[in-house]
């Protein structure tokens, strides 16, 4: 098997050929290659930047890859953020020693998730590091999305009321990705979620005036990303228990390994909320959509302009109790 | 399995609720006071504080969480054992991902790993045999805790290992029983109780009938009890009848699974490998036959005897976890909590563990 | 205490049974529960099935419950406790 040497780092004739034969054979951006940098027009006066980086065990996993991910992970942040996602940069770190084919694999993924969700793949850097140093691969992604006036979050307009919806099932990513690592047993057919939401998002901003913030509940899972929201947007929220979608698999594999679904990553997931006299309109747009027909009203804002915002979950007893962000890793358990 | 959803049916459980506060009133009005019961097992704790269900009743039901946390009774000199045992050379430390934040005077086993000690976390205690067998040139060594439920998967785990004639296996035995400190609560008269919510899983191996001394020595009632919202609610209410008829009795409300002579085959393990001995509780001291050991002839697969941890004697902090365990006081009665005392940087280890008292104080009781 | 979770029997082996829950499945130990069936329900903790659940049992706790909930206390005060 062919596997990727230092020397396709060191700049040479290696390097090249691996920049031609492969990134800019898919990604196809021979045009902007003549500079050191790409250089775009931007159709806008206001514009969204993100970055992130992949690092993920097992690099392929049920439902997607490591490039996958970092390709719609990106998409994403942009989305959520009220941005059209426009251009993203590409950056490779491998390990030496990965096999060429899944590189390729990967970089195909890419080339063809990008395709989906419309952004152009505009530059991109190799480096390969010793056996060790990193574990396989790790991609780092930049993205640059145009915001359109009309399409502007506020979340400042936030009100008592307003109504909390999510896309669809929790937990599914992170449920595939504890499967797929085989370290603890778990055998389930659950695939990651991860998917670009960029479409879904923008017909939601085009049909809709009242939506007021997005998140997509990634790392730490959906209460995690919740509380931050409700810290940085100084409002409580209360959700109820009853009315989060789960699937079963996802549930069944958290009870065997004592993990909260809450606190599980998803990777093709939004988290809206909304003016409730757009709440129907917006989950009929989300359940008209391969992406978002699991979705549904999982709470609301029960008050604004708070000193620290909490989220509140109401159980089926009718109390309510504070959840917490993720306190640390999550660890199967006995107890 | 059909049954068991209607366990935690939302509307079966809400009225469940009226019903035990229905009696629970009766209660008030006969006694001028309010029942106070204890959860002897963690995992109540957890369930009855996520449920909401501690909350909803505060008023009119007193639940007071025990000492059924494997990892909170752990005393802080084991923990320190524990974490320097990670250091020993060409060791693989094996442990129950619950153990893995517990703080020790200095460090943690999460932050040993940080700094390169190879710790794995696994599941089944079985897995740390197969990786023994993978690993001919390391010691490996699992960290034993837990009850009765978890008592008999370790003595599998030695028998295993015996077959597979390993040299290069051992546990390291911290484990408690359940009879042993419910005596010493009850006999120290610290807490006045009307009542045990009796732990489902360690019912499960030792059985009904282990619980008679409750009923004939300390003439207090306990209803076995399971996890699932009106299965706790059930316990509750069995409890409240007992107490307003004036009966003592034990009660076996989580049948389908426990039986009254408990699981014989676990029982028998546990006999052929393990024998009786002292063990140190957090807070509460060395309990007399508190916790089992491995028996002489299995000397090759204890880790206490096959290597030489010693600690000095541990930091001394303001944490009360001692006495959260015994039920003496409430989570906010320690100066630490949720002060410098939080799951992120926890001080105690109640509240590490999930099912810790002040963890799951924490987590579900705070701020409703 | 100790976390136990409900999972039924989908295949045997001579040391092992291949376990669902919900739909998730894992490989357990049976040691101690040599009685056990394909389709039997089984608790979990740690990796092994640590006893065969009766679902007879099970279906007699909720119908015993529900008459207490309707009022039908009569058979539960005094007499009905002896679980």
């Amino acid at each position: 098997m062919q596997r990727i040497s230092l020397a396709h780092g060191e700049g040479g004739e290696l390097t090249h050929q691996l920049i031609q034969d492969l990134f800019i054979q898919s990604f196809g951006h021979s045009e902007q290659t003549k500079l050191d940098s790409a250089i775009l027009a931007i159709p806008s006066q206001t514009i969204a930047v993100t970055t992130d980086s992949y690092v993920i065990k097992p690099i392929f996993f049920p439902g997607g890859n490591i490039g996958k991910l970092a390709i719609t992970g990106t998409v994403n942040d942009l989305a959520v953020s009220g941005a059209i996602p426009h251009v993203i940069t590409a950056g490779f770190m491998i390990e030496e020693g990965f096999p060429i084919k899944s590189l390729k694999e990967i970089v195909h993924t890419m080339a063809s998730e990008a395709e989906r969700a419309g952004v152009n793949i505009v530059a991109g850097d190799t480096k390969v590091v010793e056996k060790g140093s990193v574990d396989g691969l790790f991609i780092n992604t930049t993205g640059i999305g145009v915001i359109q006036e009309q399409h502007r979050l506020k979340p400042e307009m936030v009100q008592e009321g307003d109504s909390v919806i999510i896309s669809g099932t929790i937990g599914d990513h992170g449920v595939a990705i504890l499967s797929a690592r085989q370290e603890l047993g778990l055998l389930t057919d659950v695939r990651s979620d991860c998917a670009s939401l960029n479409h879904l998002i923008h017909e939601l901003l085009e049909e809709i005036e009242g939506i007021r913030i997005m998140r997509d509940p990634t790392r730490g899972g959906l209460a995690t990303t919740l509380v931050e929201l409700c810290e940085d947007c100084h409002f409580t929220m209360e959700i109820d228990e009853a009315s989060i979608p789960v699937r079963r698999d996802v549930q069944g594999g958290c009870d065997i390994l004592g993990y909260d679904p809450l606190y599980l990553a998803n990777e093709g997931k939004v988290v809206i909320i909304v003016d409730s006299n757009d709440r129907q309109k917006a989950l009929d747009i989300l359940k008209n959509h391969e992406l978002g027909k699991d979705a549904g009203v999982i709470g609301q804002i029960t008050s604004c302009h708070v000193q620290s915002g909490k989220l509140l979950l109401k159980t089926a007893v009718g109390t309510t109790r504070r959840l917490n962000r993720l306190s640390g890793q999550l660890l199967p358990r006995i107890c | 399995m059909a049954n068991m959803d209607l366990f935690s049916d939302p509307v079966l459980t809400r009225e469940s609720v009226e019903a035990v506060i229905d009696l629970a009133k009766r209660f008030k009005e006969e006694k001028g006071r309010i029942p106070v019961f204890m959860e002897v097992c963690g995992s109540h704790t957890m369930a009855l504080a996520k449920t909401g269900i501690k909350a909803r009743l505060k008023d009119y039901v007193q639940l007071i969480a025990g000492p059924g946390c494997p990892v909170c009774v752990t005393d802080q000199k084991s923990i320190d054992a524990m974490v320097q045992l990670s250091e020993e050379p060409n060791t693989i430390l094996c442990t129950f991902g619950d153990m893995m934040r517990v703080p020790g005077s200095k460090s943690t086993l999460m932050k040993a790993k940080t700094e390169g000690k190879d710790i794995r976390v696994v599941y089944s205690p079985l897995d740390s045999v197969h990786i023994a067998e993978e690993n001919p040139d390391k010691e490996v060594i699992f960290l034993g805790i837990g009850f009765e439920t978890t008592i008999p998967i370790l003595a599998l785990t030695v028998r295993e290992a015996a077959r597979k004639d390993l040299n290069n296996y051992s546990i390291w035995m911290a484990t408690k029983l359940v009879e042993p400190v419910l005596r010493a609560l009850l006999s120290s008269e610290e807490v006045k109780l009307d009542g045990f919510l009796l732990p489902g899983h360690v019912s499960v191996v030792l059985g009904k009938q282990s619980y008679r001394y409750l009923a004939d020595e300390y003439t207090i009632s306990g209803v076995i009890t399971g996890f699932e919202p009106v299965e706790l609610l059930s316990g509750i209410y069995k409890l409240l009848v007992l107490q307003l008829e004036k009966r003592v009795k034990i009660i076996n409300d989580y049948t389908y699974v426990v039986r009254d002579k408990g699981n014989v085959v676990a029982q028998t393990l546990l006999e052929e490998y393990l024998e009786a001995h002292d063990e140190v509780w957090r807070g509460m001291g060395t309990i007399s036959n508190s916790g089992l050991v491995l028996k002489e002839q299995y000397a090759q697969f204890d880790a206490k005897k096959k290597f030489n941890i010693l600690v000095g004697e541990p930091r001394v902090t303001k944490c009360r976890c001692g006495e959260i365990v015994r039920g003496l006081i409430t989570p906010e009665e320690c100066v630490l909590f949720n002060k410098s005392c939080t799951p992120t940087h926890p001080i105690g280890p109640c509240m590490v563990s999930t099912e810790g008292t002040c963890a799951a104080h924490f987590q579900f009781m705070r701020e409703v | 205490m100790c976390l136990g979770v409900p999972a039924k029997v989908i295949e045997m082996e001579e040391q092992r049974a291949l376990v669902d829950v919900m739909g998730s499945r894992m490989y357990v130990g049976i040691f101690f529960v040599p009685e056990v069936r394909i389709d039997d329900y089984v608790l979990l903790h740690a990796g092994q099935a640590i006893t065969v659940v009766d679902e007879e049992y099970a279906k007699e706790s909720i119908e015993e419950w529900r008459n207490v909930l309707d009022g039908k206390h009569g058979s539960f005060f005094r007499s009905g406790l002896n679980s």
